[in-house]
């Protein structure tokens, strides 16, 4: 059966291992001038600590163009997989009515289900994963620089987690498929449900994934980027109002709370002049803070936590994958008339509770 | 003789309705069986339930001595589909091969000897053959799988006369050939008269008569004679159809002694008289669970 999955799968295998191909000549043709950019400016304006404007600049417009286009393409994969080699799996063969003649075959139902979502299943990973590979590979200059791949906007853009999501996408269309029987709707079906959970992991679930650590320290006057109070100067009510940019390189920030030793929000002091007033100053305002001896309570997940991060989360997903497939396979043990055959015996009821049936033996 | 396909107490729901109720049936070994009646009357039903693609709400049926669906069966059960699905977008010879790895008696050998004479082009696509064509490909599967029984389900419904003719002519060379069972389904008699040596007649989801046909035609008889010969008829009739006009009545009679009486003329029946004189009973005379005939062979 794997053989005779191939045989109907291989000319989109080939179609996606084609355009693999193609993304690999570009980023194999712009990846070493990436890095060769990457070792002439950024690497020394860390020696000179003059990076802002250097990374401002960084990567080139061009390889930012990449980038931005790779990273969409590394997004887009796994539900390209789920709708257009998922969804149609089974939900073809229902539509077309070439299960009979596939289940009417010398091998079990499961046998061929379970061949079809295997080979489809481990190629679509396959893809997901090389896809990933070379973006990864490719973009390590940038990730260097800006040390933020463990975060929200890009965490999901490379490393591992892609192979998941790829086997979960495929995994969600081919059950769609098996449930709907029929090929448009169980894509929908499928795009939805995998937006809704590509939108709700990385908020919800990711998250929790890791105790993310916690840390109260005094808050250090030098990260307070913003400050004010609403009603400044009037010196009647009004809420102090300080935004920080809290040193922790690389991080996944969660949460980020300046506290009063009381351990109320900042927010809840009052206004002041010296924050927000007319003629107030960083400096006058930071006095001002210092007297308050506020804390910060920072909640987050550190960059060293990047790849245990990706173990877990794809861990998450072929486990969700797995539980669909297995879903698949009670469901398919299961007989149940396909669409065609209902309506086939539904329609000659009238026929039926004639006197007279009128057969057509005279029509040979 | 065993039995290739025994179904007792058979019945398949879809949703609120019957499709097939109360089916008990032993089709013999070695024999061609016509599966009769109008559209609707679970014939496709039947066979799906014997091919192993449903599964019953009520009753059993074995297949070969085995549950449909299980491999054992599946490997020994050849089964075409009412459409003759094909795979459009895979060639002839994709087919072929697909029938080589899934089943495990696979004849490539006879499959190809089919296709050839058949003058099919190996390369051309299922999707651009047609209709007739794609039913012979269909039946090459189902045939070079070697199988104990073959399964057809309106085999030659989309066929024209002639194309119709050649596929059941293929059919009974290949049945005599290899000694296959076979159970077709067709509301078309006439078919059935000349390819069939078994009969099952179902309508309204139940099954209304099965037996031998030669045998069948031998208990029936036309009667005909004057309108107060009427009733009542000998205990040993069984008057499966009547009508009257002012002088005269003409019965259809089951019965297995000779009709003595010389009040009635009688004629022999033809197999289409036959079956449309089971179809056309009144769905009552069934559903009181009126004794079935069953002839043993």
């Amino acid at each position: 059966m794997i053989r005779f999955t191939w045989l109907r799968f291989r000319t989109q295998a080939l179609i996606a291992l084609g355009a693999l191909v193609i993304i690999a000549v570009v980023l194999g043709l712009t990846g070493p001038h990436l890095a060769d950019v990457y070792n002439a400016t950024v690497v020394p304006c860390h020696r000179y600590n003059d990076c802002a404007a250097v990374l401002q600049a960084f990567p080139p417009a061009p390889d930012r163009t990449i980038l931005g286009l790779m990273n969409d393409l590394v997004i887009a994969v796994p539900g390209l997989i789920g709708i257009f080699w998922g969804a149609p799996l089974v939900a073809r063969e229902f539509e077309t009515g070439t299960f009979r003649l596939a289940w009417t075959q010398g091998i079990s139902r499961t046998r061929w289900l379970a061949a079809k979502l295997g080979l489809v299943g481990a190629f679509s990973m396959l893809v997901a994963g090389l896809l990933s590979l070379m973006v990864t590979w490719w973009s390590g200059p940038f990730d260097q620089a800006y040390q933020v791949r463990i975060t929200l906007a890009v965490f999901h853009t490379s490393g591992i987690v892609p192979v998941g999501y790829a086997a979960f996408a495929f995994a969600l269309g081919a059950t769609a498929g098996m449930l709907i029987r029929r090929t448009l709707p169980a894509m929908a079906v499928t795009l939805v449900i995998f937006a809704a959970v590509q939108f709700a992991v990385p908020f919800w679930v990711r998250p929790h994934l890791i105790p993310p650590v916690t840390t109260t320290s005094a808050l250090n006057l030098g990260s307070v980027v913003e400050w004010g109070s609403t009603d400044a100067g009037q010196g009647n009510g009004g809420d102090l109002f300080v935004l920080t940019q809290p040193d922790v390189p690389g991080a996944w920030l969660l949460s980020n709370e300046v506290i009063t030793p009381a351990g109320r929000s900042a927010s809840t002091e009052p206004g002041t002049q010296a924050c927000g007033g007319g003629a107030s100053t960083l400096q006058s305002c930071r006095a001002y803070l210092a007297t308050l001896h506020l804390r910060q309570e920072l909640i987050y997940q550190p960059a060293s936590r990047y790849w245990a991060l990706q173990w877990y989360e794809t861990a998450l997903y072929l486990a969700g994958a797995l539980l669909l497939s297995g879903l698949c396979s009670l469901r398919i043990r299961r007989r149940r008339p396909a669409g065609g055959d209902v309506r086939r015996a539904g329609r000659p009821t009238d026929l039926q509770n004639r006197p007279r049936p009128a057969p057509s033996p005279q029509s040979a | 003789m065993s039995a290739v396909v025994e179904a007792g107490g058979l019945g398949k729901r879809y949703r609120r309705r019957w499709a097939l109720a109360d089916c008990t049936l032993a089709i013999p070994a070695g024999r061609v069986v016509g599966l009769v009646g109008p559209n609707g009357a679970g014939k496709t039903t039947l066979l799906q339930l014997a091919a192993g693609l449903l599964e019953p709400t009520a009753g059993t049926i074995t297949v070969l001595g085995k549950r449909p669906g299980v491999p054992a069966q599946l490997r020994a059960v050849g089964f075409v589909a009412q459409d003759t699905p094909t795979y459009a977008g895979l060639s002839v010879a994709g087919h072929l091969r697909m029938g080589g790895w899934l089943n495990p008696d696979w004849d490539g050998e006879l499959a190809e000897r089919r296709i050839r004479q058949l003058g099919l082009d190996l390369r051309q696509r299922a999707g651009s053959l047609s209709g007739g064509q794609r039913a012979q490909l269909a039946l090459t599967l189902a045939v070079a799988k070697r199988p104990e029984l073959l399964l057809l389900d309106e085999p030659v419904a989309s066929l024209d006369p002639l194309a119709r003719r050649e596929f059941l002519q293929v059919l009974m060379e290949t049945v005599a050939e290899h000694g296959i069972s076979v159970v077709l389904s067709s509301h078309l008699i006439a078919d059935v008269e000349r390819v069939c040596d078994y009969l099952v007649v179902l309508t309204a989801s139940r099954v209304r008569v099965a037996g031998d046909t030669d045998a069948l035609l031998a208990l029936h008889h036309r009667l005909s004679g004057p309108r107060r010969a009427a009733r009542p008829y000998p205990a040993s009739w069984e008057v499966i159809e009547e009508s009257h006009t002012d002088k005269q009545t003409v019965l259809l009679v089951r019965t297995n002694e000779e009709i003595l009486d010389p009040a009635w003329t009688v004629r022999p029946v033809s197999l289409e008289d036959l079956v449309l004189a089971y179809m056309s009973q009144p769905n009552d005379a069934a559903r009181a669970g009126r004794p079935r005939l069953e002839i043993a062979s």
